[in-house]
């Protein structure tokens, strides 16, 4: 364990945490500002995935893929905002538990007729492909560099646009008190539809990113989704801040575990009881985490409502 | 008075017909994974068997074959769940197929307690092929053990001191990780399970940042499925190709080659594997399997293919030795465990625990002559070969 092998490994969180800011990014603003649950938020992911895929091989670029995929899942954001979303603002949760799981199995299956069970996947253009030395000895991939440079890129522009732009005012206004924004006059219904349609496309823009690593497949954005629960409720529902350092909690926590816990147990159990509880505990960590930060502030760290 | 009488008969007739009149056709249910990412393996499977059913002219002696499809969505419950309703209200009389081995080992007790015979066509865990092992179980593919063994004898005979090892943390992970270690000689100087299931963890950054600076001189991995695929290409990016040679068993497959060919991951080519199979195997029965594969579905048939139409083939083995009759399970078991049928690996025989005594190869994955990637057969690694689980086996 030396501080080279350390470093690769927080950037590796670092990664993981990026991705799950873009997703819970959209999760927390919609649920936080609406008060709608949103299952279906990880089908956007999937398809950023999917559609990139088909675009990448279609034009035989990766950057024209990235450039349409994004302002596509965007335009499929408000169209399920004013088809589907819309009509449930007013219901309580549990119908839109429903509605929107309803949605996830209408995407999954959309998706399989569409692209088939199999799974797509498509290669990076060769300078993506390789390795960048960071510092001596410091090598890294360089389409990972880059996830991290975009994630964090797309996070200071949410934070500007959220905290120093009028239309981020009515965001914030709107989580805190959606009543009063209405009775001033605010076209309310607008911004939900930007909202909703921006968290759909920064979904999408996690699921591209994440394609040529791992690949797009049925049912990936299921998977995720329940983490970036995790994270929108460690980083106070509602709040990008929270999100986006929820997001690196979890990442960096998650990763290290992988990568560490094996050996940190060794030093306390044996070789063999190291070796077979490690995975199960690395798995946990992150509940364990949750169930830590609730206990001393349960609004979240960076909590807009005390609920 | 007549009339009525004959109606009677005729009535009574038909509600006995079932009982005293010989089965009609043979039913065979065929668990696999038809959903999730891995439904691509199920998919594999499910052609291979209704190829095979194709090429039994739909007949197993007189009778006709019945197949019926289930789905364990890659989940031991809903596997049990299936199995379950196959045996007891479909009333098959073989369960089939089976791709994990977690999933296998909770639906086992199914079948066998109800009396019907099971055949597995992929999973092979340690537990069933010693302690657990059942006179109505057989397997047309092999114990988990066994692949990696190979693999372990090849990385000692290239001389590899220092080996990195990596696998899914279920049932037949472990298994392969045992396997290799039974038979390598080097020191492993380090070893990762990973999550598996339906959330799989399919980002190695961290596994694959502590291989490289681990010291090792190859890597070792099993990750079958989709999973696979993302490993490959994260090998790839990571640098890993010159630095850290791969051997691999069950990763590097007909499923996920076309599609490291469509993302042109070349460093897959030339990367070597183990098994029991290749397509070009030069056995009658692999050549007519391969090539009506090929020809009805357009593409190279995957090792999970194979053991799928062998299972059909031993299953027809059974009911042609009986004559159809379903209830002589005793001549049904007597034939299956002579292994008479023309299996795909070629000849072979059964060990004491119904799993195949069988040669395992070295492959190496290359382009055909049509640019296809493929695997071909380099060399024999293990000649018959019989698992080490079947000294724990009471049959």
């Amino acid at each position: 364990m030396d501080g080279a092998l350390i470093l690769i490994q927080i950037l590796n969180g670092l990664q993981l945490g990026v991705l799950l800011f873009l997703l819970a990014a959209g999760l927390t603003l919609v649920f936080g500002i609406m008060d709608f649950i949103n299952l279906a938020h990880g089908a956007f992911y999937m398809l950023g995935a999917f559609i990139c895929a088909t675009l990448a091989i279609w034009f035989d670029s990766f950057l024209i893929a990235v450039l349409l995929a994004v302002p596509i899942t965007f335009v499929i954001g408000v169209v399920v905002e004013l088809g589907v979303a819309r009509q449930l603002y007013q219901a309580d949760h549990l119908e839109q538990i429903l509605a929107t799981f309803g949605l996830i199995l209408i995407a999954d299956t959309l998706v399989q007729m569409i692209w088939g069970p199999q799974g797509m996947t498509f290669a990076l253009p060769e300078v993506l492909n390789g390795q960048v030395q960071l510092l001596y000895g410091v090598e890294f991939p360089v389409y990972r560099v880059l996830i991290i440079s975009v994630g964090l890129l797309v996070a200071l522009a949410l934070y500007l646009v959220v905290s120093h732009t009028r239309t981020g005012m009515l965001i914030r206004a709107g989580a805190s008190n959606r009543r009063m924004v209405e009775a001033l006059g605010v076209d309310i219904r607008m911004l939900f539809t930007l909202v909703f349609a921006a968290g759909a496309a920064m979904a999408g823009l996690a699921g591209l990113m994440i394609a040529p690593i791992t690949e797009a497949s049925i049912g990936m954005g299921n998977e995720i989704l329940i983490v970036a629960f995790v994270v929108i409720v460690i980083g106070g529902i509602g709040s990008v801040q929270g999100a986006f350092f929820g997001a690196m909690l979890v990442g960096l926590i998650d990763t290290l575990g992988r990568a560490f816990l094996d050996d940190l147990l060794g030093l306390v159990l044996s070789h063999q009881a190291a070796e077979t509880s490690a995975p199960a505990i690395s798995a946990m960590l992150i509940y364990i985490l949750m169930v830590v930060i609730l206990y001393f502030r349960p609004q979240g760290l960076f909590g807009v409502r005390a609920s | 008075m007549t009339k009525t009488f004959i109606r009677c008969a005729l009535v009574l007739a038909a509600f006995a017909l079932p009982g005293t009149g010989l089965a009609q056709s043979v039913k065979i249910g065929f668990v696999t994974t038809l959903t999730t990412g891995a439904a691509v393996i199920g998919n594999d499977m499910r052609d291979a068997v209704n190829l095979a059913v194709e090429d039994l002219n739909g007949k197993m002696g007189d009778l006709d074959i019945d197949v019926i499809f289930a789905d364990d969505g890659f989940k031991p419950e809903t596997g049990k769940q299936v199995t379950d309703k196959l045996v007891k209200s479909d009333d098959v009389d073989f369960v089939a197929g089976y791709i994990w081995s977690h999933v296998l080992l909770a639906s086992q007790k199914s079948v066998l307690s109800a009396e019907k015979f099971l055949i597995s066509a992929n999973a092979g865990p340690s537990q069933l092929a010693g302690k657990l092992c059942h006179r109505d179980f057989f397997s047309t593919s092999w114990q988990n053990d066994q692949t990696p063994m190979a693999m372990g004898a090849v990385l000692s005979q290239k001389g590899i001191g220092k080996l990195y090892v990596m696998a899914p943390n279920y049932a037949a992970g472990k298994n392969m990780i045992a396997g290799v270690e039974r038979t390598f000689k080097g020191e492993i100087v380090g070893k990762d399970l990973t999550k598996w299931g339906k959330d799989a963890q399919l980002d190695f950054s961290a596994e694959l940042a502590k291989a490289k600076a681990s010291g090792a001189e190859a890597i070792f991995v099993f990750y079958p499925g989709k999973a696979g695929g993302a490993f490959m290409k994260q090998y790839e990016q990571a640098g890993l190709a010159n630095k850290l040679p791969l051997y691999t068993v069950f990763t590097v497959d007909a499923i996920s080659l076309p599609k490291l060919q469509q993302a042109n991951m070349k460093a897959v080519l030339g990367s070597l594997t183990t098994g029991f199979w290749g397509p070009g195997l030069k056995t009658p029965q692999n050549q007519q399997f391969v090539s009506g594969f090929r020809e009805k579905y357009g593409r190279y048939p995957s090792f999970y293919a194979a053991q799928s139409y062998d299972s059909i083939f031993l299953i027809n083995s059974a009911v042609e030795a009986v004559g159809g009759n379903l209830r002589d399970r005793d001549g049904m078991r007597a034939a299956m465990e002579k292994a008479a049928f023309p299996s795909v690996r070629g000849s072979f025989s059964y060990g004491a625990n119904h799993f195949p005594i069988q040669n395992f190869y070295l492959l190496e994955v290359v382009a055909d002559g049509d640019g296809n990637w493929t695997t071909e057969i380099r060399s024999t690694v293990l000649e018959n070969h019989q698992d080490t689980y079947v000294a724990d086996c009471q049959l």
